[in-house]
């Protein structure tokens, strides 16, 4: 089925465990979808080309970049977004607690990308070392350099999951 | 940057598709992935008037370990591939240069196919399937033909893949028995593409280096009889003989020198690692 450039078109997915639909062009970004169609900002737009990771999300758990993919590809699929990690509550959910205490974050503007980097990440590996968890990072950029206090929140929360 | 304006085909078949393709030609990309065209569209330097998305076809989906090789169909993922527990052992040399492609985020989608048909110059997959060997196979709506690997990879981002044809999958040929592998490569940032790549594959008859990330398109180097008391001088020859770009990464002979050095180490590694059969 062709869908025509210039053109807006209906797509319908799953983001966050909830139905979504909206209207998008061909060429439009998932993640300028996400965020001026659907209206959650939570994730951010950065260097455009996949090498920042400042907007990956997940796309049937599997941790990607939302600037990679255009909106009408998601037909069907389900996503998820930083704003899925806090509970309906709003509580941070226990990797955000360990980043809040160990100061993993200086201006913020990467912390959703890792967050959903490192939350599918973590599912599938229970007891990284640190040198794993620098390798898992290394597709996420922090202009603020903050990677040590990042590598030590997650120490942190694998501890603390242990132990739970 | 936002990608130029172009229309979107979701194939439902592998028949829509290649006739959407024999309809476009070159006005028209395969995506699968998108990991190596989605930056080229985003900066625009690929501008497809239509984008045909085969990822939805489920047929294209087949891995497959025989004796003669390892074969992946057209949507099979990068991290699916690794994850295939026959892959150490069917094929060393994947197994032990596949993490150095892309990132976590860019392996769960990314194809392999993908990346062979997109021919980055300094991409890991197009250098592999060079050193390693096998074939591709190319379909149009006209029918299938093999493209063996030394023959596929024409320049920087071009492959001999006709206008109405797609790459349906490759197959990796398997390794001789008893051979060695070894794979390193120097990047800005580890998943970056590489300045240099080197890929080794030492057999009783000889070692067998492909370079990436030097000129235009993989180069691979035939070996015969080598012995490690001469990898010094052959490389020191290969070096000086090569005619690598100067970029804002890394001038020509940095990338010499990362050649002869990178390239002296993983043949000795490769060669270490044979064994009897």
């Amino acid at each position: 089925m062709l869908y025509e450039k210039g053109q807006r078109h209906t797509v319908a997915f799953t983001l966050n465990g909830k139905p979504v639909s909206g209207e998008a062009e061909p060429r439009m970004l998932l993640v300028d979808f996400l965020r001026h169609e659907i209206g959650l900002t939570g994730t951010h737009v950065g260097c455009e080309h996949g090498v920042c990771g400042a907007c990956t999300i997940q796309i049937d758990g599997e941790p990607a970049r939302a600037c990679l993919t255009y909106a009408l590809r998601m037909e069907g699929r389900e996503l998820r977004t930083v704003e899925a990690l806090a509970g309906d509550d709003d509580a941070l959910s226990p990797l955000q607690k360990a980043f809040k205490r160990n100061h993993a974050l200086q201006c913020g503007f990467c912390t959703p990308g890792i967050l959903m980097t490192l939350d599918a990440w973590l599912k599938t590996n229970p007891t990284p070392s640190e040198q794993d968890v620098r390798e898992a990072l290394s597709g996420n950029l922090c202009r603020c350099t903050g990677y040590a206090a990042i590598v030590r929140a997650v120490m942190d929360f694998v501890k603390e999951r242990r132990h739970a | 940057m936002k990608p130029a304006a172009f229309s979107y085909i979701r194939a439902e078949s592998l028949g829509e598709a290649l006739d959407a393709l024999a309809q476009y030609g070159e006005d028209a990309r395969i995506i699968a992935g998108g990991q190596s065209l989605g930056p080229m569209l985003n900066m625009r330097l690929a501008a497809p008037e239509v984008l045909i998305d085969i990822m939805g076809l489920k047929d294209l989906d087949r891995i497959e370990f025989t004796d003669d090789g390892a074969m992946a169909a057209a949507c099979v993922t990068q991290a699916r591939f690794m994850g295939r527990l026959e892959l150490p052992r069917a094929q060393p040399l994947l197994y032990e240069a596949m993490p150095w492609i892309g990132h976590v985020q860019t392996r769960s989608r990314g194809t392999i196919c993908g990346s062979l048909a997109n021919a980055d110059p300094a991409a890991e997959l197009p250098l592999l399937l060079a050193t390693i060997g096998g074939v591709v196979i190319a379909q149009s709506k006209q029918g299938q033909r093999g493209i063996s690997a030394s023959d596929f990879f024409n320049g920087m981002f071009e492959t001999t893949l006709a206008p109405d044809e797609m790459l349906l999958a490759v197959k990796f040929d398997a390794p001789k028995p008893g051979s060695g592998v070894a794979f390193t490569e120097m990047a800005e940032r580890h998943g970056d593409f590489a300045i240099v790549a080197v890929a080794a594959v030492a057999d009783q008859d000889g070692v067998t280096l492909g370079l990436g990330g030097i000129g235009a398109k993989p180069v691979v180097k035939r070996f015969d009889g080598l012995a490690e008391r001469d990898v010094k001088a052959v490389l020191v020859g290969l070096a000086n003989s090569l005619d690598p770009q100067s970029d804002p990464k890394a001038d020509a002979a940095y990338r010499r020198r990362l050649s002869r050095e990178l390239g002296l180490q993983t043949v000795l590694k490769a060669m270490e690692r044979r064994h009897a059969v």
